[in-house]
């Protein structure tokens, strides 16, 4: 601990003369107005400190009013919203009743905001350095010439190499890391005694996350201001926070230190929500003991594969489902510009063996997904060669192609765009078994329900739309799709990242449950190690369309070999309270491995 | 940029040549005989002298083989020469020129107080506290879109100029004939120019820069007008190729119902005549037009957007 | 969850299930979540009470359709002879909007002229619709080299103003309804293919179409089932938008003379033939300027309506 975290520690643990919180918030209640004129309570009666100098965690999983409350804070609510009771201190004084005018000397001078994306934050038409600087302008800090010039010490401190360079360029000229760097600046410029947080990493990757979090830490704690950290995620939490408050459906269920709150929780949800949080340490996920209920398998159809007990012998037991050999992947660049394509998977060769999981693990960027999309011939390979079931396939199309793809299918990332909005559940489910002219109508109708009844949903979806089902609701309908075929390799593409982590966790369970009852292999592709962890046999990390390291997800994980990828076990957050025998020591500190480039483009 | 330029002015030469070689087969192949046309018989071969049809076919080289005919008029058009107009014998294209200047004055004034208008309106209809007046002021540019150009222009005539007598009715002289015509020439598409920019307006309010310049203690007009108003303003920037095209047809109405001279005013005659060769001249005029002003509004663009980068420097790769 | 509850709703009743739901809220206050109870009959009507505006614009166009079906209904008297003891009278109970130079009522003449000028619209609105949604769905499904092309086509549509293109085609096939409708329907064809194409772009590189391809259907299935119906929206908004532009260029073609002869109503002649009377009969211009202003505001209404709509989903 930092001597001032010791001095916050010192304080909070309650002298005679408890210090006056930077922020109070008393009884804080917030409604959104809905068009149907009904009033939504996103925050009921919340009560928050944060003391000089402290870092708070504000944990929940979305919709629990945990960004409401923060931009409560700053008299920044969304349209329609309104803070409908309770009380909010800055320093001692009440800001409850101030009037837009005078909450414009408190913005940004008493408290700055981070948000929560940095890509579309930064005003796109204006240089980021008059961006940093505006903030000194609108305080009467500095006149226009002087505020640029501190301007650039301000990104400066922020991390951003080269500075004065920086400051003139345009937003779009900056990578995401580096934009957040310039948010925290603007956050940070008028010395405000509270920063809040929004979410400021997670459209970020991991080691981007790591080192700005870092960064960010590190100002606040040098210049003795206070964070207030608004994150889903639990481990972010427990890596940075001296205290964390966890919400849910907008009501504060447990606060403490955040020794207490993860050492020992109180709450049911708060133990649910470190349950459901993945971590290295959590191990393989193990399928539960096969149900006595009748699943999809039970529905006689044909299947696709030769992979039945009936016909062992068609394929050598020895021939991987799926074989990629040195592909390589390039894209035309459009004329003009000094490259004449850009190389997004650059001689990948991989084996994925049947029943198992193997899962790709790269950043945003990393040809990860390219990849996936070679495995599904949805794009063609510039070189080498794809190998399905021990045939190769490389260059198949037409018809042809169209009946290799009932031996692969796919979920996709995001369940809001992989659904056609205008189709129930039932069409969605039923257009593989349609377009292979499966069966009768009848059959294909209850072939959809055994399919439902497998991924857990209610009979009653079927005829519902996909508009009204919640995301991890809607990821089961994928996956009720992607297996209509019985495929023999199912490809996952993100499948978890777009949800909250409890929902993650159950939709993992699902696929381990039904990999298990079905013999599935998967292609499992992800940026987050710790799901990586829960599902994965094997493990190839990609890094600029290069697999750096491959092998079983024991060795990968817990022992990784190159720079890389032990930069990226590093940087998963959540190390700080987990169980330490789980943890190996092999992972150094991310700043060990130089990274010439790292995120300015 | 040079590369960038010629580029483009390649694609600009392409369209002109192509609105040229439609306009052409259209008018010229099309059931009409254009001989009987030039006769002033409305196309119909049966009311006309066969001889004096003969003549004219020769007079304008229509008894040569259409392609002939096509190759002879590209090159006439590339020199500016689109033959003689039917009507009076004149060269179309200086009736074409004698009548640019008036219109260039009409519409010019109209751009610029449509302009003006238009993004005052917007900004009127999006900015104030008031929730009344933003309606009220919102519920104009749909309305004025809705006007045609021929009502407008009757409607100010008959109130302003037989009514009260301010301002005089017809002709070209003075500036006080030119405020009318501008005015009901200037409303639909300083309109429409007014819709595009408030519901960008009110767009650009909602994204998350926005809210950044707020959170740094912004007031009021410094995030409306220094945040706001200028990335709203890119994609009604876009519109102003369009708003000149919507100009130069309003003209054709406006200066029939002022009965002011000029390009319209030529285009109505001659469309009534069949006039074939000025019709062609005035259609490539306006392709012409066109062409400029979307040349200048992209090389305008990177001024006002600098995510669009037209130099020779490397793309930003978003991998 | 009913329909009667009223107050403020308890927050576990709305699903609030991921992040997505989280930005629906602070975005639209409000979270997806199951549509209310309620026929759906209820929910169209709750909807439609809601914009009085939008009701008021199809009542507009149902009457003045109404007007082209069955114009003796609402104006009995005789549209092309008049009585001459009755010319030029301003509006009155006898005559609501007054009497024409040739005493023939103008209200009837307004009334019989729908069904002309609207035939002319319809005509001209089928002409670019199907032409132009027919070239936009070829180039945004097949691509490559037919978007090329009808690219191309679509820039030198664009480059000459729709009102000169209508000009040069009135030049060259003669006056009449029939040719004005063509000549405003051609005019139209390049915005038709423009959004068309943009609409089968958008939802053909979409999510659910790829996994409709990778889960085995062929293109003329995806075709029919996803990028169609998926991309009708936006274009059905341009329908109506092009509908209010049609009664603005027919209106204005006919101004200048080249529709019908007279003494056959329609709008944009009666509107013609008042010029002469400025000075005197204010009421012969003016008031069915104003019918056509309404057609125009009502068609634009629901296309912005059905823009909105679309953007709901």
């Amino acid at each position: 601990m930092t001597q001032l975290q010791e001095d916050a520690a010192a304080r909070t643990a309650g002298d005679a003369t408890p210090p006056t919180p930077v922020l109070e918030v008393t009884g804080l209640e917030v409604g959104y107005r809905t068009r149907d004129g009904e009033v939504y309570r996103a925050v009921r009666g919340v009560d928050l400190a944060v003391q000089p100098g402290e870092v708070v965690a504000l944990v929940g999983e979305s919709g629990s009013g945990k960004s409401t409350t923060a931009h409560a804070a700053l008299h920044l609510l969304a349209r329609g919203g309104r803070v409908t009771g309770g009380r909010i201190r800055l320093a001692g004084r009440d800001v409850s009743d101030l009037t837009d005018r005078e909450w414009q000397d408190v913005r940004g001078r008493e408290v700055g905001l981070v948000p929560q994306d940095p890509t579309v934050s930064l005003n796109p038409v204006q240089r980021v350095g008059d961006q940093v600087a505006e903030v000194l302008v609108i305080h009467g800090l500095a006149r226009r010439r002087e505020a640029r010039r501190r301007a650039v010490g301000l990104l400066g401190q922020a991390g951003i190499p080269d500075p004065a360079a920086r400051a003139r360029q345009y937003p779009h000229q900056l990578s995401g890391g580096m934009r957040q760097r310039v948010l925290i600046a603007v956050a940070i410029a008028a010395d405000p005694r509270l920063v809040v947080a929004d979410e400021p990493t997670s459209a970020l990757d991991v080691t981007v996350q790591r080192r700005i979090l870092d960064h960010l830490e590190h100002l606040v704690r040098e210049r003795g201001t206070a964070l207030l950290l608004i994150t889903h995620d639990l481990g972010v939490a427990a890596d940075r926070a001296d205290r964390i408050v966890v919400l849910e459906h907008g009501v504060v269920v447990e606060q403490g230190t955040a020794a207490e709150v993860l050492g020992t929780p109180r709450h049911p949800y708060t133990r649910q929500l470190i349950a459901a949080a993945p971590s290295l340490a959590s191990g393989r996920l193990v399928a539960p003991a096969p149900p006595t209920a009748p699943t999809a398998s039970a529905v006689a159809a044909p299947r696709a594969s030769a992979a039945t007990p009936a016909a062992p012998a068609a394929v050598p037991p020895a021939a991987p489902v799926l074989e990629l050999v040195d592909v390589r992947k390039a894209f035309p660049l459009p004329r003009g510009g000094d490259r004449r394509e850009v190389v997004a998977v650059d001689g990948v060769s991989l084996r994925v063996e049947r029943g198992r999981t193997y899962a790709l693990v790269g950043e945003s960027g990393s040809g990860k997904s390219t990849t996936a999309r070679l495995a599904l011939h949805l794009e063609r390979p510039t070189s080498g060669s794809v190998r399905f079931r021990g045939e190769d396939v490389t260059g198949v199309r037409g018809e042809a192609l169209r009946r290799l793809r009932r031996g692969f299918q796919v979920v996709y990332q995001s369940p809001y765009a992989s659904l056609d909005p205008r189709f129930t559940v039932e069409q969605v489910v039923a257009e593989p078994l349609q377009a292979y002219g499966i069966g009768t109508r009848a059959e294909r109708a209850e072939r959809v329900r055994a399919l439902l009844h497998d991924v857990a949903l209610p009979a009653d979806a079927l005829r519902r739309s996909p508009r009204e089902l919640s995301g991890g609701q809607r990821q089961r309908v994928a996956i009720a799709r992607a297996l209509a075929l019985r495929p023999d390799l199912v490809v996952l593409d993100e499948p978890v990242s777009a949800l909250d982590v409890s929902v993650q966790a159950q939709i993992l369970e699902l696929l381990v449950r039904l990999q298990a009852e079905h013999d599935l292999t998967y292609l499992f592709i992800s940026h987050d190690l710790a799901v990586v962890r829960q599902v994965a046999d094997e493990v190839g990390v990609l890094h600029r369309g290069r697999l750096v390291e491959h092998g079983p997800a024991d060795r990968i994980l817990l022992d990784p070999q190159q720079a890389y990828t032990r930069e990226l076990v590093a940087a998963i957050p959540g190390r700080r309270y987990a169980a330490p025998a789980a943890h190996p020591s092999a992972a150094p500190p991310a700043t060990a491995v130089p990274h010439p480039t790292e995120e300015v483009r | 940029m040079g590369r960038y330029i010629l580029r483009r002015a390649a694609q600009g030469l392409f369209v002109l040549w192509a609105a040229f070689t439609i306009a052409f087969f259209v008018l010229y192949l099309l059931p009409s005989d254009p001989a009987a046309l030039a006769a002033g018989a409305g196309g119909e071969v049966a009311d006309v002298d066969p001889a004096l049809l003969d003549d004219l076919r020769a007079r304008y080289g229509l008894d040569r083989p259409v392609l002939v005919q096509y190759v002879d008029a590209l090159g006439g058009a590339v020199r500016l020469d689109f033959g003689p107009s039917y009507q009076s014998g004149a060269p179309a294209a200086s009736l074409v020129a004698a009548a640019v200047p008036q219109t260039l004055l009409l519409t010019g004034v109209a751009l610029a107080l449509a302009v003006v208008g238009g993004v005052v309106l917007a900004v009127a209809s999006v900015l104030p506290r008031s929730r009344a007046l933003r309606q009220v002021l919102s519920a104009l540019p749909p309305l004025g879109v809705a006007l045609p150009t021929f009502f407008i222009g009757l409607v100010l005539l008959q109130w302003l100029s037989f009514r009260a007598g301010l301002l005089p009715a017809i002709g070209n002289v003075g500036w006080q004939s030119l405020v009318l015509p501008a005015v009901t020439l200037a409303i639909p598409p300083g309109a429409q120019l007014a819709q595009v920019l408030s519901r960008s307006l009110r767009g650009t309010l909602g994204e998350p820069y926005v809210e950044t310049a707020r959170a740094k203690g912004a007031g009021r007009l410094r995030v409306q007008l220094g945040h706001a108003l200028r990335n709203a303003a890119i994609p009604a920037f876009t519109m102003l190729g369009v708003m000149v095209g919507a100009l130069l047809g309003g003209a054709v109405v406006t200066e029939t119902v002022f009965s002011r001279v000029g390009l319209g005013r030529l285009t109505v005659q001659s469309v009534n005549a069949q006039d074939v060769p000025v019709v062609l001249a005035v259609v490539v005029l306006s392709a012409l037009v066109f062409v400029v002003t979307t040349l200048v509004v992209d090389l305008l663009y990177p001024l006002l957007d600098p995510r669009i980068e037209r130099a020779s420097t490397p793309r930003t790769v978003a991998a | 969850m009913t329909a009667t509850t009223t107050g403020p709703r308890p927050p576990e009743e709305i699903e609030v299930a991921d992040r997505e739901d989280a930005r629906s809220i602070l975005r639209y206050g409000r979270a997806r979540r199951p549509r209310a109870a309620g026929p759906a009959v209820g929910r169209a009507a709750r909807h439609l009470v809601r914009r009085p505006g939008l009701v008021l614009a199809g009542l507009v166009l149902l009457l003045v359709a109404a007007w082209a079906t069955a114009p003796t209904l609402f104006a009995s008297g005789d549209p092309i002879t008049g009585v001459p003891a009755d010319r030029l009278l301003p509006p009155s109970a006898a005559h609501l909007l007054g009497t024409d130079h040739l005493g023939r009522d103008v209200w009837t003449r307004v009334v019989h002229g729908a069904s002309l000028s609207l035939r002319t619209t319809t005509l001209a609105v089928v002409v670019g619709l199907v032409v132009g949604s027919a070239l936009g769905l070829l180039a945004g499904f097949l691509r490559g080299w037919v978007d090329d092309v009808v690219g191309r086509l679509v820039d030198v549509l664009l480059a000459v103003p729709s009102i000169l293109l209508s000009l040069a085609i009135i030049t060259a096939l003669g006056t009449g309804p029939t040719k004005i409708a063509v000549a405003v329907g051609i005019g139209a064809i390049a915005t038709f293919a423009r959004v068309m194409r943009a609409e089968v772009l958008r939802t053909s590189t979409s999510v659910y179409v790829e996994a409709a391809r990778a889960s085995g259907s062929r293109w003329w299935t995806v075709l029919g089932r996803h990028v169609l119906p998926n991309s009708s929206g936006p274009v059905l908004a341009l329908v109506a938008l092009e509908f209010g532009g049609a009664v603005l260029a027919v209106s204005a073609l006919s101004f200048l003379g080249y529709g019908t002869p007279p003494p056959t109503p329609e709008w944009g002649s009666l509107i013609s033939g008042g010029r002469d009377y400025l000075a005197t009969a204010w009421w012969l211009t003016t008031l069915p300027g104003l019918v056509i202003v309404a057609v125009v505001l009502s068609a634009n209404r629901i296309a912005r309506a059905l823009e909105t709509t679309g953007e709901d989903q």
